[in-house]
């Protein structure tokens, strides 16, 4: 049996430009005919709580404060299956990217280990200008769940004796080998 | 003499260095010269794009600026997908003159400056098109005659920048695999998701994608991938998959190169199989010596 769900859109708070700021091309997302190619082609759409193609209506509708809760756009893998075959060439998957940057900019804490995931990623980047597997696991795991990292123990412990992943110590101090780019970016940006 | 640029990325330096051997030992036996860009940084992957739109596109384009300087025109050649899609989003959007101008402008603390030349394709557009299945046929001493090989492009290969190969319906492996003498096995996942960091962040849900994977190409003896997250994810998991998906999934997963490193009679210690952690030997054995 399926259930209805209505909502009454003049009791919610809502952000009518919202689309049009996340989409690269002004108004592309306001095409969407729901036909839910999306959600039929996303290899993650049975975990998430609210499907692809009704997140894009949401999005449509301004309904931001709803689509920030929901864990759909943290299980997107970027597969880029439902851009391309999208029947209305809207750049879906990049602009899950761009939720995402909302996200991390409003500091969602309810996804807590997926942004831990590219706040982590993102420093080690900044600061070797490569990406140092090792640590940025061991960073990640730490910061967001210590337990779950004994799941992982055994595995990284093969990975170690066939020299697949590399121990290296941190470097804690110093200028990050990209640290004026990446504050260059932030200044251009209004960031800072 | 065919020559390129070289843009290994932060996990063919890494884990996946045994990919960066044999895909250079491969250029090498069949006559292309390749340089590897100095002083080459991440990409960004798919993660500086989520922490804002310019530097999601000033990381690729520090490196574009980089192989512009080694000479005008050059084709950059780079074995994971992830730092492919990176490049082609980026080369994309610079495209537009304004965008080009703010990729610059960040660019100006590295004194670097990137005029948008540089074509970048996948070594796999390479082996396929560059070379061709004719000239790797000619190269082989060895054919991998009985084994059969799963083919598994992975997303980000062929989707959504390639202009190579379709992204729905991978066909450039089929040809060289053949021309290798192995017999290609077919599977509906050539072109799914290895579920990419959700092995990670959503382990329940990563492992359940990548066993699909593995599931499907069961079958054949061993899976060849082009691309480092891919092979992680297929060859390292395989434990957990099994434990979530309930029942035992073991398979080797390969690198393409090494496949055409043992069928051009390359030393096998070259390839180093050594490093993966689903021992490949049991296929290898299947190839006559």
């Amino acid at each position: 049996m399926t259930t209805t769900e209505v909502i009454i859109l003049s009791d919610i708070k809502r952000d009518p430009a919202l689309g049009d700021r996340l989409t690269p091309a002004e108004h592309q997302l306001r095409t969407c005919i729901q036909c839910g190619t999306c959600t039929a082609s996303c290899p993650s759409a049975s975990a998430m709580d609210i499907s692809p193609r009704k997140m894009w209506r949401m999005v449509q509708l301004g309904m931001l404060d709803e689509v920030l809760h929901s864990k759909t756009m943290w299980l997107c893998s970027i597969c880029y299956q439902c851009q391309v075959r999208c029947p209305r060439g809207i750049p879906l998957t990049e602009t899950i990217a761009k939720l995402k940057q909302v996200a991390i900019q409003q500091q969602i804490k309810q996804w807590r280990e997926s942004t831990r995931f590219y706040l982590t990623f993102s420093d080690v980047m900044q600061r070797y200008g490569r990406m140092r597997e090792t640590e940025f696991m061991a960073r990640y795991f730490l910061s967001t769940n210590p337990f779950e990292a004994l799941g992982y123990a055994t595995m990284g412990l093969t990975l170690l004796r066939r020299g697949k992943l590399k121990p290296e110590l941190p470097t804690l101090w110093g200028e990050g080998k990209l640290a004026k780019l990446f504050d260059r970016v932030a200044e251009l940006e209004g960031r800072k | 003499m065919k020559s390129y640029i070289f843009y290994p990325g932060c996990s063919m330096d890494a884990s996946a260095q045994e990919y960066k051997g044999a895909m250079l030992a491969v250029f090498k036996a069949l006559g292309a010269e390749v340089k590897e860009i100095e002083d080459w940084t991440c990409c960004g992957a798919s993660v500086a794009p989520v922490m804002s739109d310019l530097l999601g596109m000033a990381l690729p384009a520090r490196n574009l600026a980089l192989a512009e300087k080694m000479g005008n025109d050059r084709t950059m050649v780079v074995g994971c997908s992830a730092c492919f899609t990176s490049f082609a989003r980026t080369n994309a959007a610079v495209a537009d003159s304004a965008t080009l101008a703010r990729v610059n402008q960040a660019l100006e603390v590295e004194n670097l400056s990137y005029g948008g030349t540089v074509t970048v394709r996948h070594m796999l557009d390479i082996l396929a098109n560059d070379f061709g299945a004719a000239a790797i046929a000619a190269k082989v001493k060895r054919p991998l005659t009985g084994l059969k090989v799963a083919p598994y492009y992975g997303c980000q290969t062929v989707r959504p920048y390639s202009s190579f190969d379709d992204g729905q319906h991978p066909w450039s492996m089929t040809g060289i695999l053949e021309a290798l003498g192995a017999t290609v096995y077919h599977h509906l996942q050539e072109a799914s998701c290895c579920g990419t960091a959700l092995l990670t962040t959503k382990p329940e849900l990563g492992l359940r994608i990548a066993g699909s994977i593995l599931e499907a190409a069961l079958p054949a003896d061993c899976l060849a991938t082009v691309c480092p997250m891919c092979h992680m994810n297929l060859d390292s998991y395989q434990d957990k998959v099994s434990r979530v998906i309930g029942k035992p999934i073991k398979i080797p997963v390969t690198f393409l190169p090494q496949l055409i490193g043992i069928a051009f009679g390359l030393p096998e210690g070259e390839m180093q199989f050594k490093r993966h952690v689903v021992p490949v030997e049991p296929a290898l054995a299947k190839v006559p010596a």
